[in-house]
């Protein structure tokens, strides 16, 4: 690991100040994702500005959105009644998610914000454009089996490894911030950044802004709700694909479905069109897999990645029938 | 790397409190135009005055108390020092194993204020207000911890090398409150890796230690 200065924030404001001033600042909480990428030296930051004592890590429920600070760590929002109720599959999405230990430590400040988990990306022997933009992709000729079918380019085939962020997107959150420019309300579907020219742009924050807290929308469709993650391993395994879907049913008919996809997309991705294909129908199997057809008709499956498109269908198929139609 | 390292027992000699307060890092005034935007400081939740950088430490070694055990000990670090090599290297508290470095095994599970978490993925300088405890800490003088007995009870190891990480993790689970039933540990403990495959009998110890608990 390359050494770097430490600092411990005690206000938002003088973190922000400490951050913005130098390009190879960078923010610490849980630690557990860029610690790792700091002995990787993938991440070699002069300084480290921890935030763990910044007041930003409550749960709260109001009339109409569930506020999770940034600093709210996975299990502790996991195993919120607020959480559980208002939105079950952001509960499940963090239960499905790393170990018991990582949950404990890990922020959802910085889970929405861990790097991929491509071995290219951490093997600095190896090109990858997210990492060293410019020296090209590694896996797309290579072993690209948990690598991305939607969202693509030929710079970068890298997902997104968040299984919370697919829940949120599918809740319509809002990433709130602060930083040097003030505050922002980013929505979810504007955060995450594709990998056209620069893969290793993820996200539209500015350096030194901090995500102070993350906002869920509540709406009816959010408590019935499921996370399904498919995985190598039963358990501690990132998703081969992952299903997160939210259901509306009045009078045998669908009136608010969400519908978002983990595993698959080089940002969690989430199709409208196959939304709107479902609304006014009945909520059957054969309804949703149309719908999956077509929240899927972009995917380019390469040679080790090729199965999640039939995979991610029949994973519809199984999350809709742990929510009640 | 030099470093120093001095044992006190809480609260005697050199309180942790007082300790603390004259390592806090000051704030300095900002200077020099490196301020923050008028609209940070309109937006700051706090609503306080402006506040500028605060300064840093190292990247050279310096001192900071870490109370492992109920024992406070002053050492100086290197900010890059995880707390896992601190407890090893600096500390000589062994017991906490280093297996995979990137906290897929376990092996370096603590607790950190009743909490377990993986020692290898965060730094020692983020803990000087925590209360941590290792697998030294956990008997009473010769009186073993109910989950190391059912671990000795149920042959809950071959090799030994996962064993601490496994009982550190295992108490956390317990003060979790998750219940018994063997898929939970299974779900609940799978941050701890087994080579040996002691699994079975890990199960049944957690079981055993959380019936007489």
């Amino acid at each position: 690991m390359h050494p770097f200065a430490y600092a411990r924030a005690t206000s938002i404001d003088e973190a922000i100040a400490t951050v913005a001033r130098n390009k190879s600042a960078r923010y610490i909480a849980g630690g557990t994702n860029i610690v790792d990428l700091m002995f990787d030296v993938v991440e070699r930051p002069s300084t480290v500005v921890d935030i763990n004592a910044l007041p930003l890590g409550a749960i709260e429920k109001r009339p109409d959105v569930l506020r999770i600070g940034a600093l709210a760590r996975m299990s502790d929002t996991a195993d919120n009644g607020d959480v559980r109720a208002v939105a079950p599959f952001v509960a499940e999405s963090l239960d499905a998610s790393a170990s018991a230990q990582l949950r404990n430590a890990a922020t959802i400040g910085g889970n929405v914000l861990q790097r991929t988990r491509c071995s290219y990306f951490r093997d600095v022997t190896q090109p990858c454009n997210k990492r060293e933009p410019g020296t090209g992709c590694a896996a797309l000729g290579g072993e690209n089996r948990m690598n991305a079918i939607l969202g693509a380019s030929d710079t970068c085939i890298a997902t997104h490894p968040s299984d919370l962020a697919v829940a949120l997107v599918a809740s319509d959150a809002t990433i709130e911030t602060l930083g040097p420019a003030g505050r922002r309300s980013i929505p979810i579907a504007d955060f995450y950044v594709k990998p056209l020219h620069d893969p290793s742009i993820e996200n539209v924050l500015h350096h030194g802004e901090l995500i102070t807290s993350i906002d869920i929308p509540i709406a009816p469709a959010l408590a019935n709700s499921h996370y399904l993650k498919m995985r190598d391993r039963q358990s501690y395994e990132f998703a081969l694909v992952s299903v997160a879907i939210a259901l509306a049913v009045e009078g045998g008919a669908i009136r608010d479905a969400r519908l978002a996809f983990g595993g698959v997309g080089t940002v969690p991705w989430r199709s409208h069109e196959a939304e709107l294909a479902l609304l006014g129908r009945a909520p059957t199997p054969e309804a949703f897999e149309h719908a999956t057809s077509i929240a899927m008709s972009g995917a380019v499956g390469r040679e080790h990645n090729a199965f999640k498109i039939p995979l991610i269908k029949r994973a519809v198929v199984a999350a809709l029938s742990k929510v009640s139609a | 790397m030099g470093y120093t390292a001095g044992v006190h027992k809480k609260n005697d000699g050199v309180s942790r409190r007082g300790f603390i307060a004259k390592t806090t890092i000051p704030a300095i005034a900002v200077a020099s135009g490196i301020g923050v935007p008028q609209q940070a400081d309109a937006a700051s939740p706090a609503g306080g005055a402006a506040a500028g950088p605060i300064t840093a430490h190292g990247p050279e070694p310096f001192r900071i108390s870490l109370t492992v055990n109920g024992v406070v000990h002053d050492l100086e670090v290197e900010p890059r020092v995880t707390l896992l090599d601190a407890l090893r290297e600096r500390l000589h508290l062994t017991g906490t194993k280093k297996g995979c470095g990137q906290g897929t095994c376990g092996a370096c599970t603590v607790l950190v204020n009743g909490r377990r978490i993986d020692s290898c993925l965060t730094l020692a300088v983020m803990h000087q207000h925590d209360e941590i405890t290792t697998i030294e800490g956990l008997a009473h003088g010769d009186e073993l911890h109910p989950m190391q007995a059912a671990f000795l009870e149920h042959d809950g190891f071959q090799c030994g090398y996962c064993t601490p990480g496994q009982i550190m993790s295992a108490v956390g689970f317990l003060a979790e409150k998750r219940g018994l039933d063997e898929a939970t540990i299974r779900e609940q403990m799978s941050g701890n890796i087994c080579r040996c495959g002691a699994y079975p009998n890990i199960v049944t110890a957690i079981q055993e230690a959380g019936k007489s608990a």
